[in-house]
């Protein structure tokens, strides 16, 4: 190997860490702001710059102002309520549409597909518009389960992500099991459901922090901010007086950030895949 | 002769049971499909001909009200916005490929580093709307950083109130939230050429620009004309940095936001209907002229397997490898 190359390798691999830290810093620098900032107190907040260290990493007023004054307590029951039944439901449902649509030949198959395709490409800041009527319609506003029924709606992504796993189960399963005299449900639920545990982990991972998220429906079907906010529309107590108060707006930012940041850790792997499944088919 | 079948029979045997059970499943999902889709979609559009608000008397006006949204300023003000966020999503294409090249080769911490780069996309709207009004408020954490770098904190602009330079500050944002995804995107694509591809270039000796042009290039081909196009109709659409951050003050109300505005507070839900259709009518012209142009473009490479042009280039070099070999021993 000559010199050159060995030279070439060297400034390669510096460019490559430089870049590295340089854009890791600027996705975390925001974040890691906040944090600091969040463990300062009202004082130390005025007088110190916003980059230096707080005194007390174990100040943790402001976490429990932010906490109750956003009525935090109610905002993650309320969250927690609508992430189990539309995992539950969205689950349900997705899976069984991916297993009619793989499993079965008929006319509309590809029509389907199409159809939720579309669906996914259309903005939904627009279709908003028209769905509040709707929601209005049905007397769903200010609904905690109209506004679960709305986010049931399965997504093309999970939709891909089952597909994708059925298409790797083999199709003499269920011919087996259909001359021992199983009908369509039996199989379904008792032999294939279970064995698409990981799809169904995958796709939760993935929903769950969407729904968890989610918050321009939110603040628009849940206009009741005091009985049916969710963490992320319960942030918006912070708008307005409290509008320059950051240690403590900081807080509350951090505690909204904390479940997906746990999920993050734990689940990385699956966030992954998911995401690249759902974006290679689409 | 063919037996008729007692609907009970029917029902029973085989067929009778697929149809059952496609009608059970697929009942619940169509019918939300149906409801918050396509009958939204199908209502926006007769919305569009009349004057109207959610409660009350609605009055048919015909096309007026898409004569209006051409004529109002500040719609096509606002969608002038969006070549801000085409130009960021460039960059936010551009950095996402750079760095998924860079991790795709061992790289220690490369883990820690893609989380960390990856983190943004998993925050809420509302969160990122905070954590930016914070960072780009005078004299705080974006100035400070800059003040580190030996700027001075006079010579800087106000970040959200110049109306120089808000736009790219709210697009930086956006950079900021999503390159990461694109990112890990990227890098699943990359990860699945086969590995031995790069070994066998590794040991033909090319080198990592060669890499990324003959094997990383050819084999992702798909997944970035993708995100072009989504970018593209995404920054017609953009809507989140500017309605969470500024509320579309001081000239950075994007069109989304503008209609937003229009239907929620103003209750002109027949006017914002039309700004809505004539979007989804651009985004759908956009969509199809560049699926058409990108068939032309990669048509004539599409058809050829990618590995055929690695083992061309690969012979090629193999060839003046020996050569440089051979003319190497002579010269001793």
């Amino acid at each position: 190997m000559g010199v050159m190359d060995k030279i070439g390798r060297v400034i390669f691999t510096i460019v490559k860490y430089l870049s590295l830290v340089f854009f890791s810093f600027c996705a975390v620098l925001p974040v890691i702001s906040c944090v600091i900032t969040a463990f300062k107190t009202d004082e130390e907040y005025h007088t110190t710059n916003v980059m230096t260290m707080p005194k007390n990493w174990l100040y943790f007023d402001n976490f429990v102002r932010a906490f109750k004054q956003a009525g935090m307590a109610r905002a993650f029951a309320n969250s927690l309520i609508i992430l189990v039944c539309v995992l539950f439901f969205s689950v349900m449902i997705g899976t069984q549409l991916a297993y009619v649509l793989n499993r079965f030949k008929f006319f509309g198959n590809t029509i389907i597909r199409a159809l939720f395709l579309f669906a996914s490409q259309l903005p939904g800041v627009a279709m908003q518009i028209a769905v509040y009527e709707i929601m209005y319609k049905l007397g769903f506003i200010n609904s905690l389960m109209g506004y679960i029924i709305m986010m049931c709606g399965t997504d093309i992504i999970s939709i891909y992500i089952y597909i994708q796993f059925f298409e790797n189960i083999s199709y003499s399963l269920d011919e087996s099991a259909i001359i021992d005299g199983a009908s369509y449900f039996t199989i379904f639920y008792k032999i294939l459901f279970p064995l698409l545990k990981p799809a169904i982990v995958t796709s939760c991972i993935l929903k769950g922090v969407g729904t968890y998220n989610e918050y321009y429906c939110a603040s628009l079907y849940l206009q009741d901010k005091t009985r049916y906010a969710t963490v992320a529309t319960s942030l918006y107590t912070f708008v307005g007086p409290l509008g320059s108060e950051y240690n403590l707006i900081c807080a509350g930012v951090i505690i909204s950030l904390l479940p997906a940041f746990l999920v993050f850790v734990l689940c990385q792997k699956q966030i992954y895949s998911g995401l690249t499944v759902g974006a290679v088919k689409g | 002769m063919k037996k008729k079948r007692t609907f009970k029979e029917w029902i029973k045997s085989r067929d009778g049971q697929q149809v059952l059970v496609m009608f059970a499943f697929m009942v619940v999902p169509l019918l939300l499909l149906f409801v918050f889709t396509y009958l939204p979609f199908g209502k926006m559009f007769s919305f569009s001909f009349y004057n109207m608000k959610y409660i009350g008397d609605r009055k048919f006006v015909g096309l007026k009200n898409y004569i209006k949204v051409f004529q109002r300023d500040d719609c096509f003000d606002a969608l002038k916005l969006s070549l801000y966020y085409m130009l960021g999503s460039i960059v936010q294409l551009s950095l996402a490929l750079y760095l998924a090249t860079i991790l795709s080769f061992k790289v220690k911490g490369g883990n820690i580093f893609k989380g960390f780069m990856f983190f943004p996309f998993l925050i809420n709207g509302i969160a990122i709307g905070f954590i930016f009004k914070f960072f780009y408020t005078r004299g705080f954490v974006f100035d400070t950083v800059l003040q580190w770098c030996g700027f001075n904190l006079e010579d800087l602009p106000y970040w959200l109130k110049d109306q120089r330079i808000n736009n790219f500050s709210l697009v930086g944002t956006s950079v900021w939230r999503y390159f990461g995804q694109n990112m890990v995107l990227f890098i699943g694509a990359i990860m699945s050429v086969d590995s031995e591809l790069y070994e066998a270039a590794m040991l033909d000796g090319a080198n990592r620009f060669q890499q990324f042009k003959y094997i990383i290039v050819p084999s992702i081909k798909t997944i970035i004309t993708l995100n072009v196009i989504l970018s593209i109709t995404g920054s017609l659409s953009a809507f989140e940095p500017p309605y969470v951050i500024t509320s579309g003050a001081n000239g950075t109300g994007t069109y989304f936001v503008v209609m937003h505005e229009i239907a929620h507070t103003q209750q002109k839900v027949g006017l914002a209907s039309a700004m809505a259709i004539i979007l989804l009518l651009i985004i759908f012209v956009v969509t199809i002229f560049q699926k058409l142009f990108f068939k032309y473009v990669f048509k004539n490479s599409e058809d050829e397997d990618p590995r055929a042009e690695i083992r061309r280039q690969r012979a090629i070099k193999r060839s003046i490898k020996r050569q440089q070999r051979l003319s190497a021993a002579g010269g001793k």
